[in-house]
Formats: C-alpha cells, sequence, structure tokens
C-alpha cells in the first residue's frame, strides 16, 4: 500500500535541466542501505552541495532557493535516464514531492515512481516550457481522476495518460504486489500448461 | 499472421491481461544482487511470504564488493551488511548464491550467460538497468525497480505493458580497430540517449551476424543507453555454439528439443516494427563519448560538437556538459589527456575484451603517469586469463589485474576516480559524478582504452594496429 493520490494543488520546484539521470538524482553511494528509509536528505546530493559538504550549499540550485517549494518537481526532459534504481523514486518521495513533471520520462523510472505512489506526469514540451516561464508563487493542479494538469493563474491545463489499472492503483494506494499475490492460481495453471 | 522475434517471445509468456492495463508477463529466470534485493525481501517477509519459485533465481554478489582482497572481510560497514544480508535472504529463502570466494560469481550480466543460465526464448529480469545484455541470445531482458523484485518473488509475474518495436539493422563490414562497442556508441550518437524510450529494439544486419556472443552482449547491454526496454539479437548458429556444454545448458535429448525450439526465434520477413533505422558499419570509426550522458559521443578524430553543430536534443546540457568535463567546443578530442584506465563492468570484461586487450598491449609499456585497472567480469573469466598467460601480459605492460565486480563503473567500492581526473573507460555510463564525485568519464572501446593506457592521451588506435 501506498499513500492514495487524487488531486495535488501546490507550488513547484523546477529544474530546468534535460537528461536528468537516476545517478544525480541519488549518486549510487548512497545505495547501500538495506531499508527505504531517509532518502530524501541526499536527493541530488552533488547538485545541492560542493565538495560532499551539507554546510556549503550550492545557492543556484533550485531546492535550495528559499523561493521554491511544494509537492510538485518539475524537470527537462527525459527525466530519470539510467539505472533502475529505485531509491531514485523512494528520495523524491521521501524529500516530499508526490508529482514530477516532464515532457518525456526514461521508462523503468515511470514504473518505480508509479509503483511508489509518486506520480509522473508528461506534458508537451510546450506546455513544460509554459510552467517554467510562471513565477515562483504560481501553483499547479494536477488531478488524477480526471487526468489533467492546470496552472492555476493562467487555467492553462493539457491531460496527460495513464492506463486505467494504474490509475485506480494510485486513487486508492492499492499496489501490483497485491493483484499478482491474489491471481496465484492464473500463474499456477499457466506454469501446468507450459510444462 | 508474420511476428517478430519480441512478439514470439512475450506471447508464449502472457499469463492473462488486465482490460486497459497492463499484462502478466511470467519471468523465466531472476538475477539478484546485493544492491536491489535487501527492501524487496524485508515486503516478503512482512507479508510473511516465501519466494514462490526460488530455483529460478539466482544470486551473486558484485555492486558493491571490493576487487583487492576478496578473501578478507570486507571494510566497509554498509556495504559489508549489505552482502551479509544477501547471504542471510538467500539461505531463508532457499536462493542458490554465487556469492565472494564462490567460483561463479561475478557480474550478475556475466555470469548468467558463461553458466549457460541465459537461454534463446526467455523472459529475464534482475533489479539492475543493464540486463538488456542478456537480449543478445534471444531473450526479452529487461532492468527492474526493487518493487518488481519483490513482485517476481512474490508471483514469479510482473505487470508489463508492451513496448513498440525498433529494429536497428547494421549492415556491411566492420573497418580495422573498430569492435563492437564501437558500434553502440555510435548508434548511441545517431540516435541520442532517449531514442529507444518505449521501444524493444531488435539488433540485426550482416555486421551483427558477423559478432561473437561476447560482442553481441556489448551491443544488447547498451540498448538501455538509448532508453530502449530491451535489446534483443535472434539466436543463430553463433548463439548455440556458445550455449552448448555449458554447466546450466540442456543437455542430450533436451538439447535437440530446446535447439528446435530456438531455431524458430526470428523476425519473420514480413514482420512489422514501428521504427527502422539502417547504418552502414564502414560509416563507423573507433568512438569516444566527450560529454555526460552515452548519446554524446563522436569518432576519435573528430572534434566536439558546437552548439551550432550538436542534435536538438543534446544542446541545452553542451556547456553544462562541457563545462562538467572541462573540454571546449570545438576541440580535438584526440590528444586529450588521461589519468586512468578502466577496463571492465558487464559493457567490456569479458575473456574475449581481456584478450583483445592482451593481444594489443603485448610487449608494450602503460605510460607512467596514467594508472590502469583491469576488472574481470568473474571469477570464470579471472581464472581463463590467468590460464592463458593474460595475467602476465598484464603486469608486463604494468596494468592492474583485479577481482571481479562492477568496480569504478558506478563507484559503489573504493574504485572511485578522483575528481577532475579523466578516466577513460570501457563501462556504459558517463553520468556527471558516475565514477565518482567530479570524476571525467570518456567512454570507449577495450582497444581505444588500450590505446590511451601506452600513450597518456586520447588516441586513434588505428594509428597504432599492424
Amino acid at each position: 500500500m501506498s499513500k492514495p493520490l487524487n488531486i495535488v494543488k501546490s507550488r513547484f520546484v523546477p529544474i530546468n535541466i534535460e537528461n536528468i539521470d537516476t545517478d544525480q538524482i541519488i549518486p549510487a553511494r548512497f545505495l547501500k542501505a538495506t531499508t527505504k528509509d531517509g532518502f530524501g536528505k541526499n536527493l541530488f546530493r552533488d547538485w545541492r552541495y560542493y565538495n560532499d559538504d551539507e554546510s556549503k550549499t550550492r545557492a543556484d540550485f533550485p531546492l535550495n532557493m528559499s523561493q521554491f517549494d511544494g509537492e510538485i518537481l518539475v524537470a527537462g526532459k527525459n527525466f530519470g535516464c539510467g539505472s533502475s534504481r529505485e531509491h531514485a523514486a523512494w528520495s523524491i518521495l521521501d524529500y516530499g514531492f508526490r508529482v514530477v513533471v516532464s515532457s518525456f520520462f526514461a521508462d523503468i523510472f515511470k514504473n518505480n515512481a508509479l509503483n511508489n505512489g509518486v506520480l509522473p506526469v508528461q506534458v508537451s514540451d510546450e506546455f513544460l516550457q509554459r510552467i517554467f516561464l510562471q513565477d515562483n508563487n504560481t501553483e499547479l493542479t494536477v488531478d488524477v481522476e480526471k487526468q489533467t494538469i492546470t496552472i492555476n493563474s493562467t487555467g492553462e491545463s493539457e491531460g496527460f495518460d495513464i492506463n486505467s489499472y494504474k490509475k485506480t492503483c494510485l486513487l486508492n494506494g492499492y499496489d501490483d504486489i497485491d493483484y499478482l499475490i491474489s491471481i496465484k492460481e492464473d500463474i499456477q495453471q499457466f506454469e501446468t500448461q507450459r510444462a | 499472421m508474420p511476428k517478430t522475434l519480441f512478439e514470439k517471445i512475450w506471447d508464449t509468456h502472457i499469463v492473462k491481461t488486465i482490460d486497459d492495463g497492463p499484462s502478466v508477463l511470467y519471468i523465466d529466470k531472476h538475477f539478484i544482487h546485493e544492491v536491489t534485493s535487501p527492501q524487496a525481501f524485508t515486503g516478503m517477509n512482512k507479508r510473511g511470504i516465501k519466494v514462490l519459485r526460488p530455483q529460478q533465481v539466482v544470486a551473486t554478489a558484485d555492486h558493491n564488493v571490493p576487487t583487492l582482497n576478496q578473501h578478507l572481510p570486507i571494510k566497509e560497514e554498509l556495504s559489508r551488511k549489505q552482502v551479509e544480508a544477501l547471504i542471510q535472504n538467500c539461505a531463508e529463502h532457499g536462493i542458490e548464491l554465487y556469492g565472494l570466494g564462490h567460483p561463479f560469481q561475478g557480474i550478475v550480466h556475466v555470469i548468467g550467460p558463461e553458466l549457460g543460465v541465459t537461454q534463446p526464448g526467455m523472459t529475464i529480469v534482475c533489479g539492475d538497468s543493464h540486463t538488456s545484455t542478456h537480449g543478445a541470445f534471444g531473450a526479452i531482458a529487461f532492468g527492474i525497480g526493487t518493487s518488481e523484485v519483490e513482485m517476481v518473488f512474490a508471483s514469479q509475474c510482473l505487470l508489463q505493458s508492451k513496448p513498440k518495436l525498433m529494429r536497428i539493422t547494421i549492415d556491411g563490414e566492420l573497418n580495422k580497430g573498430v569492435v563492437s562497442k564501437d558500434i553502440v556508441l555510435y548508434i548511441l550518437s545517431q540516435i541520442t540517449a532517449s531514442g529507444a524510450t518505449g521501444y524493444a529494439v531488435e539488433f540485426a544486419g550482416s555486421a551483427i551476424r558477423s559478432l561473437s556472443m561476447e560482442a553481441r552482449m556489448t551491443i544488447c547491454n547498451m540498448s538501455i543507453e538509448m532508453g530502449g526496454r530491451c535489446g534483443l539479437i535472434a539466436p543463430d548458429e553463433t548463439t548455440f555454439d556458445y550455449i552448448k556444454g555449458r554447466k546450466f545448458a540442456p543437455q542430450g535429448a533436451e538439447w535437440n528439443k530446446k535447439l528446435s525450439e530456438w531455431k524458430e526465434l526470428y523476425s519473420d520477413a514480413d514482420a512489422n516494427f514501428d521504427k527502422e533505422i539502417f547504418i552502414q558499419a564502414e560509416d563507423i570509426q573507433p568512438m569516444i563519448t566527450y560529454g555526460t550522458n552515452p548519446g554524446m559521443g563522436i569518432g576519435v578524430t573528430e572534434t566536439i560538437p558546437t552548439t551550432e553543430t550538436i542534435n536538438e536534443n543534446d544542446r541545452s546540457g553542451l556547456a553544462k556538459s562541457l563545462a562538467y568535463m572541462g573540454l571546449e567546443q570545438g576541440a580535438n578530442i584526440k590528444g586529450q589527456k588521461i589519468d586512468y584506465v578502466f577496463i571492465g563492468s558487464c559493457t567490456n570484461s569479458r575473456i574475449e575484451d581481456l584478450r583483445m586487450v592482451a593481444s594489443f598491449v603485448k610487449g608494450k609499456k602503460k605510460a607512467d603517469d596514467v594508472e590502469v585497472w583491469i576488472v574481470p567480469g568473474s571469477k570464470q573469466v579471472e581464472a581463463q586469463a590467468i590460464e592463458e598467460g593474460i595475467d602476465k601480459i598484464f603486469e608486463e605492460a604494468g596494468f592492474q589485474l583485479r577481482q571481479p565486480g562492477c568496480s569504478a563503473c558506478l563507484g559503489m567500492n573504493e574504485d572511485k576516480i578522483p575528481a577532475g581526473k579523466y578516466c577513460i573507460s570501457t563501462s556504459n555510463r558517463n553520468f556527471e559524478g558516475r565514477q565518482g564525485a567530479g570524476a571525467r568519464t570518456l567512454l570507449a572501446s577495450p582497444l581505444t582504452a588500450a590505446a590511451a593506457a601506452i600513450t597518456g592521451v586520447v588516441t586513434d588506435v588505428r594509428e597504432l594496429l599492424n
């Protein structure tokens, strides 16, 4: 079970960089944990601090800029490429984001996010650029039921895709494992047939 | 109806399909390692259930392990605990583990094929994006996250949507000094690091058919760097010859039965692909990357792109990439000073890679101010290298032959490249900080890396070949 997600109305943190890979989201040296907790403090670690030193913050990185806040992360296209590490999704969730908006997502990251109740919202390049142009007080509304994302100050809105199975999971906080365990007989029958 | 290779395998592994949702895909083999499995085991234990089909799971320790003194306890506490957790979890759930000290231990994508576990027509997953490697045998093989590892533990299945299909055909003959790593870096430079996202990619054509299994694995390995869900190559006599006689390969009557099934695994002549790309092998020269994603590659004699000449996809990132790399737009990459050479990783650490490097460096010495690490992909590769005397050639050249693991490909263990230093690497990713915070990675083939080890600078290996 993850926390159900329906409507997120929030300001956003913009990271206008393309091809953000999962090594940037959570560097490999933080993958030595055996639990899912506490990854948020190392989210974008090497972009947040100089020389891995928490007292030396990079003032020009959006996560360090006090004017930006919110449950929505907005990033350049091809977000989450590279490694399959689910730690990337855990760190984003643990930091406090529930939605990531980009014009393109890498496949494995998209699945990992959804499996943790973090919604990847894929928008057009044009709409993404419109969001980046908004000031830091602008709120976005992401509506899972209606499958829309809206820039509240201007009313501009765009639809996004999500299959109805995943939508039901998100709205209710269900996970795939519960479903797969529930169809155990079908799986055993499949195994018998092909043996 | 004509089918692609992908569809022939996919269709026979569907347990059921959810209306307007994903399919339930049955998984034949599940590889696990110490880094992406502990939370999945914890999830299983919380649910109070055991791994459904432990005999279809193979475990090894690779990501986190030291490459020196593997007989001693792991010094770094968190790494040691992760490896210990794997040992305990495998014991509790009845999973075969090829851990440190075992003669089969090694990088998960090296040991699967060399043990004959990886076979044509299978569905194969692992909590590691480079699982695409196994597709070289004509299997659907892809990387998954830890929640999905738990799903496969619990049900031997995954919920998956069928990807779109792409075929990349490479015809013709490879130029001197050009090897499979150059092919895949060239494809990446053409289609970019997101060019295959959403697709399963089949590699075909006469240049692919002429490659050994090791070389085919290098190409499928990096299909994830194009964003591909998986990469695959139709099995042929080269594939069957490689598998025959290996530890877990089918034997006797079972071999003949499997062989006749495997021979049906190819894309039918009129099968439909959503996208097709054609490449002429003669257009490819030894490749090297200059930027911070694997799509940012050029021929070794070419100049680094400028904002005007680079493909649109990488334009906005060029300045940031080059600032990180300490390189200039429009400059030559050839002649760039190198500090480290890393030959290893699931991309290029197989016996054929080590033989290629050894035959090139035999009788030569490394440049004085370069450190060279050779990290074999497995204990079996290491043993074979020693048996063939390759270790002596490396020693005389001043190269360090280390013990098997993922090592400096991702720098989870002590094998890190210091900040600001240049490393020519046979691995798969040149992301910022990948080989250590501030490290600067240039991806290349084992031959091009070996040439740089000798000269101390980025070199056109063709000038050193007879």
